[in-house]
């Protein structure tokens, strides 16, 4: 427990407490908008972000972040196309990038690169450079989203309701998936490509059956992820778990505690 | 159309246009009207969904759009609300009309938590007061604290109509506000209506595909199969050669006068279909002519 100040567990806490704020509103709207699997295939997309990084030499989070927004950009054009359900683009997508992702960074000539760490996340290798991003970044993200709060709400109840009343039907989707796309970019460092979308979806899952309201959906999930980030930080140090999946792990139990109990209420 | 009263009961004419003037487009829009629509057209996939339709709701008429599944209904609905647009044709909407629209089956997905009073405040700058009268108005005041996503069919349109209400509208547009609706609710929603038609002098576009009620409470119907393809009274649309081939024949007969007989009092906070149930030999019209 000597451990405890260490710079490199101050770091971690910061950028998990960071993006717990970030992630909680967002992750409300992707369980509003059933967009789970939109952000699974943005996040093994961001695998290809990489490979990118590495090849051009240029800062791998940036990279990151240029290969999700691309591919968000791919999906919201499919959006538009009638032929094939989105679920179907996905399912192809989401695994395609994956692989792609892998070969091209086993076709990378160079020093090795530990792919686990970017699958799986390491909280406890974050860098001064990384906090900037997620809070210089992340402020950005919260601030978007709050003002496209209202306008998702709406589109997420109805949507034609919310256009035949004056909403744009597009750009708030579109600015949403954008937002996603950058937030799993730099989310992914802490909690790797295979599990970001857990800490999107799991807080608001678990906030669902305590809220009554679509803001307070928001502040539970940011609630109980801060509880998450604490509880797996604490459960990774004490008992040398890697980082990202305990924080995953003490999310989970809050939601499955949260799912029972609101089971029990109702019966 | 009702501009041309006159016409009214000239229900049919191949090649014209619903308004009965006897050629294609020759009537001009209506600038008096709430909403008026010349020639509309919109095709999908190489599908005519309608082909040629005018439309005009005036202040305080009713306009009931009827015909199966596929007709078009809910397509000239999204035209008329600016949430499509149409390959041809014109809608005048003058800058005073102001639409309140009940959208068809609204299902909130339960994950989404939302009250009552949250869902008629999203979006309007309205006080607690204005959203409780506007659900008293519709006779869903005692819904107020309720989750959105556990309402009935027949609340939920209630409330539905209480958040158009609170956009003040001249003009409400209802897509077949009846369905997942028992009988006796049915009944008791065309009742609301038409009480607010009277009450505020409300333009009233409904979409059914439900004759018999729908029709004796409207001033105009108009049958629509991709085109116009009769329009007029209720009663002259149902004695229509080309009513009764959409519908089948006898189908007219179901066109019985609109009868609803309270024997029990509305509170101030308004009844619910549940309540409206027990009377459902009073509320519901005869059928067939039995």
């Amino acid at each position: 427990m000597s451990d405890w100040p260490e710079p490199f567990v101050l770091r971690a806490l910061a950028a998990g407490l960071g993006l717990a704020l970030i992630a909680a509103p967002l992750g409300c709207v992707i369980v509003w908008r059933r967009m789970a699997y939109v952000g699974e295939t943005l996040a093994q997309a961001s695998l290809l972000g990489v490979a990118l990084g590495l090849a051009l030499q240029i800062n791998l989070t940036l990279a990151v972040i240029l290969a999700a927004v691309a591919a968000a950009l791919v999906l919201i054009g499919f959006g538009r196309q009638k032929l094939l359900a989105l679920d179907s683009v996905l399912g192809l997508m989401h695994h395609a990038a994956l692989a792609l992702g892998i070969v091209s960074i086993a076709l990378l000539k160079g020093p090795p690169v530990d792919l686990l760490g970017f699958l799986f996340g390491d909280v406890f290798a974050v860098t001064q450079d990384d906090l900037y991003w997620i809070f210089g970044g992340g402020a950005l993200v919260l601030a978007l989203t709050l003002w496209l709060w209202r306008p998702l709400v709406r589109l997420s109840l109805h949507g034609d309701l919310a256009t035949a009343e004056g909403v744009d039907p597009v750009w708030p989707r579109a600015l949403f998936d954008i937002l996603l796309a950058v937030t799993i970019a730099v989310a992914m460092k802490i909690v790797g490509i295979l599990l970001v979308m857990a800490f999107l979806v799991v807080p608001a899952v678990a906030a669902r059956p305590l809220a009554s309201t679509p803001e307070r959906m928001a502040v539970y999930a940011a609630i109980i992820a801060v509880l998450g980030v604490l509880g797996g930080i604490t459960l990774s140090l004490n008992f040398d778990t890697p980082g990202g999946p305990s924080i995953v792990l003490c999310m989970s139990a809050l939601a499955a505690i949260s799912l029972l109990a609101a089971g029990r209420l109702r019966r | 159309m009702t501009g041309h009263s006159a016409h009214s009961q000239d229900t049919h004419n191949p090649g014209a246009t619903a308004c009965g003037c006897g050629h294609v487009h020759a009537c001009p829009p209506d600038r008096s009207a709430l909403v008026s629509a010349r020639g509309l057209s919109l095709a999908r996939g190489g599908r005519d969904l309608i082909l040629g339709v005018d439309l005009d709701v005036r202040p305080g008429e009713i306009v009931t759009l009827i015909g199966p599944n596929g007709a078009g209904k809910s397509t000239l609905v999204k035209l008329i609300l600016g949430i499509e647009r149409p390959d041809s044709g014109t809608i005048l909407k003058p800058a005073t009309t102001r639409i309140g629209y009940v959208p068809q089956r609204f299902e909130v997905d339960p994950a989404i938590p939302m009250t009552v009073g949250g869902f008629l405040a999203l979006g309007h700058r309205v006080s607690g007061a204005q959203v409780l009268a506007a659900l008293t108005e519709s006779g869903a005041g005692r819904l107020v604290n309720q989750q959105l996503s556990r309402l009935s069919g027949g609340e939920t349109q209630r409330v539905l109509i209480a958040r158009a209400l609170l956009r003040n509208p001249n003009l409400l547009v209802l897509d077949e506000p009846a369905s997942g609706v028992d009988h006796a609710g049915e009944a008791d929603l065309y009742q609301l209506i038409s009480d607010l038609r009277d009450k505020r002098q409300l333009g009233v576009l409904l979409v059914s595909h439900d004759l018999h009620v729908v029709m004796a409470r409207s001033d105009r119907v108009l049958c629509l199969n991709g085109h116009v393809c009769c329009s007029g009274k209720p009663e002259a649309v149902a004695q229509h050669a080309e009513y009764a081939r959409i519908f089948g024949p006898g189908s007219g007969r179901m066109l019985a006068p609109y009868r609803h007989d309270h024997d029990h009092t509305h509170g101030i906070s308004g009844s619910l279909q549940s309540e409206g149930s027990l009377h459902s030999e009073d509320s519901t019209t005869p059928r067939g002519g039995a």
